[in-house]
């Protein structure tokens, strides 16, 4: 049977793996939204989990509000991102050194 | 018997797409391997009797921000190539970190978890449970600030976006609505008395 614990496994794993990935793509800004919003949803498969494991439905009215703000940031952060390409023609991490002093 | 095949054949794919979405060379790859891992995950949630959240994560996710996404990656013209470079060398890097925050979880859950029954199934809700229902009954009652709150958030998204990519572009031509519709016969008109002429 699948068990509570099973979710839990996969979430953990699946936040390995976009852990993983904002190493491995970290010069491409576009990549590591993707793996942010990865990394939600790793979040949310547990709050689910333990939503049903503890029979409450907070966890998904959380589930919930977690979605609205990550839609915000991805529009947010695309915004910005095609600010900056149109700045700067690239969207390598390694060039945003504006700041530097 | 079936939820578990089902289950284990959602989770092989949703976590085949995580790694296509980290490995793969072209963005645009990455963005439908991104789309993928959500319908297995909004399928995982049908498992888990959490239908609202999965039909709001195809509508709202797949069809909502990751068409925003490939829209953004396609409109984009990314130099795919500079981007890999050291890719092997952070692999190994990555790699381990990944290994190291999933015992890390590991450890937490299988030896703080104060007596949680992590290996009991949840019992299915008997047939006429409507997940929706259950949510909003909550939703509007309990935590109403907090989705007034998020809506403001949704607000706040629209606007950011849009002030960030608006731009004015100097010397552009464009009609000025309010100066056409107040013209008046006069300003544009003029009646000129011609003298007939004789030949």
């Amino acid at each position: 049977m699948v068990t509570v614990a099973h979710y839990l496994v996969l979430a953990a794993v699946l936040f390995s793996v976009s852990v993983a990935g904002i190493f491995i793509n970290r010069r491409n800004v576009i990549v590591l939204l993707m793996c942010i919003e990865l990394m939600l949803l790793a979040v949310n498969f547990n709050f689910i989990a333990f939503s049903r494991l503890l029979g409450d439905t907070l966890g998904q009215v959380f589930v919930f509000f977690i979605l609205t703000v990550a839609a915000a940031e991805a529009a947010i952060g695309l915004a910005i991102l095609v600010v900056l390409f149109r700045n700067t023609r690239s969207i390598n991490v390694d060039e945003m050194d504006t700041l530097k002093g | 018997m079936i939820p578990t095949i089902l289950f284990y054949a959602f989770a092989a794919i949703l976590l085949i797409a995580a790694f296509g979405v980290i490995t793969a060379r072209n963005p645009v790859h990455a963005a439908l391997f991104l789309v993928l891992a959500f319908v297995q995950s909004a399928a995982l949630w049908l498992l888990m009797e959490a239908e609202f959240l999965a039909i709001v994560l195809v509508l709202v996710y797949v069809g909502a921000v990751m068409v925003l996404l490939l829209f953004v990656v396609m409109m984009l013209d990314i130099n795919v190539e500079t981007m890999r470079e050291g890719f092997t060398r952070y692999v190994w890097i990555g790699g381990l970190v990944a290994l190291l925050v999933a015992v890390e979880i590991g450890h937490v859950v299988w030896f703080r978890s104060e007596g949680m029954q992590f290996l009991s199934t949840p019992e299915p809700f008997p047939a006429d449970y409507s997940n929706t229902r259950e949510l909003g009954s909550v939703l509007y009652t309990e935590h109403v600030y907090a989705f007034e709150i998020a809506a403001v958030i949704l607000l706040l998204a629209i606007v950011a976006a849009i002030t960030l990519t608006m731009r004015r572009r100097p010397g552009l031509k464009a009609q000025n609505v309010a100066k056409q519709v107040a013209v008046r016969r006069e300003d544009r008109v003029r009646l000129v008395k011609v003298e007939p002429t004789k030949d």
